[in-house]
């Protein structure tokens, strides 16, 4: 099915660089036509007395005291990471910015 | 190859228009979204948790501590502070963000619409104007290994310390900064220096430069005069130290100009700068890959700071650093010029502890400016970082004060101290640089000297006094420098009379 999402959809995989093949992107741009007919349907119903919904649950200032915690053992978080040295994670080289 | 253009040229000719933003680690115990640990040198990847590591299922909550300090320096920086915000989520990729995300505030920062008078140089007053202040997390840090001096070019691979990744940030962002004209590059110093003392005032963070604890980029851009549109500007990333600043403002001025000399454009970009030779060069241009899909953080609720709190944080807030230095001024009474110049030195604190010590502002002055800023300056390092204590001022000062010391001997119990031999009264004892009160030895360097010098001795014992210098220098040499000379001329006067 072709939509006007199709480039849409191919320009975010890019940029969250995921490989998409074109039967993919077919279905992701009608999946993502639909969800876009189905907020402006939400959109046409909701009334300006309708406040909108900025988190699903009506909560704010949910804190934490500033008080350490035990951190993760070092051994056991670089044993989750396909290579370590001298304590760290190894990376493959970094292209493009110098950091 | 651009031609840079002189830089007095560049900005008789060109409007320059300068934008910082500022980027402070805020001294919490703990980090941003999680209770690991962050301080300063500690071994690689030992203040990590699921949450710094981004691993799935971890949930960030929010530093009551850290929203505190960002609402602390929005109301220092005379903004709004927001009935209501959210975090959002800046989507990027890069290996020290390891979320794929950087936690950060969009259009919703905790802090906005403020301003801050920087005092320049000449003791005159540039007010900047600020657009927002939110906060964020820090990212951690690549190591690259191979190639040239660990630079990201040529490495042959990267190591990362996640460490600094989600300690708290606020990021401070002024309007375009008008009408500075050829002191831009000043300005730019004024306004970090600003920002770091205010830092410091407010309990927020150490605010040291070399950790990187605050970090600057500046922007920079050139219009034909006041009141033509803004120019393309150039962002010049990491720029971290007082002098770099004024030296890449004054490089991109002097860069730019050229550009635009030859009929060229400027390019909207990130800049490197590099401290070694002082000049720019570009990085990434702005492309699709900048695009970072901010949303709204679903993980995180909003932040509503009641009204009680920020009032509650506002009624805390301490003297700020320029209304201390006005009440100082004031206090101690010092000419303009010479509280400029204390201020410059970097001699307040110093100044201020050592009157604390019981030293009079004017005294204190005088330590502090003169012969100490003479050895600060020999030594090649700050004032503060000279190995004597306002309160060795102070014991000095009262030994002078008691006539144990004359200035001269002080002077040397001074050197002793500098020297690292103990407290003012332990040089004292130890050189045995007391003034000799006792007027016995006096008196007898005194005929000693009278007899030694017949012919001064016959003139003053004939009513002209204009020779007794020579006697009185005579009975310092002496005693080595030791005697009170008022005391010794009383005594040349009296044995005089007596015959």
């Amino acid at each position: 099915m072709s939509t006007p999402w199709r480039d849409e959809v191919a320009r975010v995989a890019a940029l969250a660089r995921i490989d998409l093949v074109p039967e993919e992107l077919d279905r992701l741009a009608g999946d993502l036509d639909v969800i876009v007919h189905a907020v402006a349907e939400v959109s046409r119903i909701a009334t300006p007395d309708v406040p909108a919904t900025s988190h699903p649950l009506p909560l704010s200032n949910v804190f934490r005291d500033d008080v350490p915690v035990t951190p993760l053992d070092r051994d056991e978080a670089l044993a989750a990471a396909p290579e370590a040295e001298a304590g760290m994670f190894v990376v493959p080289q970094i292209l493009g910015e110098d950091a | 190859m651009t031609t840079l253009v002189d830089y007095d040229d560049a900005v008789r000719r060109y409007d320059p228009v300068l934008g910082i933003e500022v980027h402070v680690e805020l001294g919490t115990r703990t980090k941003m979204f999680d209770g690991a640990e962050q301080s300063f040198g500690a071994p690689p990847n030992t203040q990590i948790t699921p949450v710094s590591l981004g691993l799935p299922g971890a949930l960030p909550v929010l530093n009551r501590t850290a929203v505190e300090y960002a609402i602390r320096i929005g109301l220092a920086l005379n903004c709004q502070i927001a009935q209501w915000c959210r975090f959002a989520r800046k989507n990027y990729f890069y290996p020290d963000i390891p979320k794929n995300y950087q936690t950060s505030q969009y259009d919703e920062p905790i802090a906005f619409e403020g301003w801050v008078d920087v005092e320049l140089e000449d003791g005159t007053t540039f007010r900047v104007e600020i657009e927002r202040a939110h906060m964020e997390e820090d990212a951690g840090k690549n190591v690259h290994v191979g190639g040239e001096g660990g630079r990201i070019h040529g490495a042959d691979y990267s190591l990362v310390d996640y460490n600094r990744a989600g300690v708290p940030l606020v990021e401070i962002v002024t309007k375009p900064i008008l009408g500075a004209g050829e002191r831009v590059p000043e300005v730019a110093r004024a306004y970090v220096q600003t920002l770091r003392d205010m830092f410091r005032a407010l309990g927020v963070s150490e605010a040291r430069m070399e950790r990187g604890n605050v970090r600057a980029d500046v922007n920079v851009s050139l219009r034909a005069d006041a009141s033509a549109p803004l120019g393309t500007r150039t962002e010049t990333k990491n720029v971290n130290s007082f002098r770099s600043i004024e030296r890449a403002v004054r490089y991109e001025v002097s860069r730019q100009a050229g550009v635009l000399d030859a009929g060229g454009t400027v390019t909207q970009e990130t800049r490197h700068w590099h401290e070694d030779n002082g000049t720019t060069s570009p990085g990434r241009i702005k492309s699709d890959a900048d695009d970072y899909r901010y949303f709204p953080e679903p993980d995180l609720v909003p932040v509503e700071p009641s009204r009680e709190w920020v009032e509650q944080i506002r009624a805390s807030l301490p003297e700020l650093p320029a209304a201390r230095r006005r009440r100082l001024h004031d206090e101690w009474g010092y000419a303009d010029a010479e509280m400029r110049d204390v201020v410059n030195a970097g001699a307040l604190d110093l100044i201020e502890a050592t009157v604390t010590a019981g030293v009079t502002p004017a005294a204190a002055r005088k330590w502090w400016m003169g012969e100490l800023a003479r050895t600060a300056k020999e030594r090649e390092v700050e004032l503060e970082a000279l190995p004597i204590t306002p309160a060795q001022i102070g014991a000095l000062q009262q030994l002078v004060d008691a006539g144990t010391l004359t200035d001269k001997l002080a002077r040397q119990v001074l050197e002793g101290v500098l020297a690292g031999e103990g407290d003012p009264e332990q040089v004292v004892a130890a050189r045995g640089l007391a003034v000799v009160s006792d007027d016995g030895p006096l008196l007898e360097a005194i005929d000693a000297a009278l007899a030694a010098q017949p012919d001064i001795a016959a003139k003053i014992r004939g009513g002209n006094m204009g020779p007794v210098g020579a006697i009185i220098g005579a009975v310092m040499k002496a005693t080595r420098g030791q005697a009170d000379a008022a005391r010794v001329r009383e005594l040349v006067m009296q044995r005089v009379a007596e015959g």
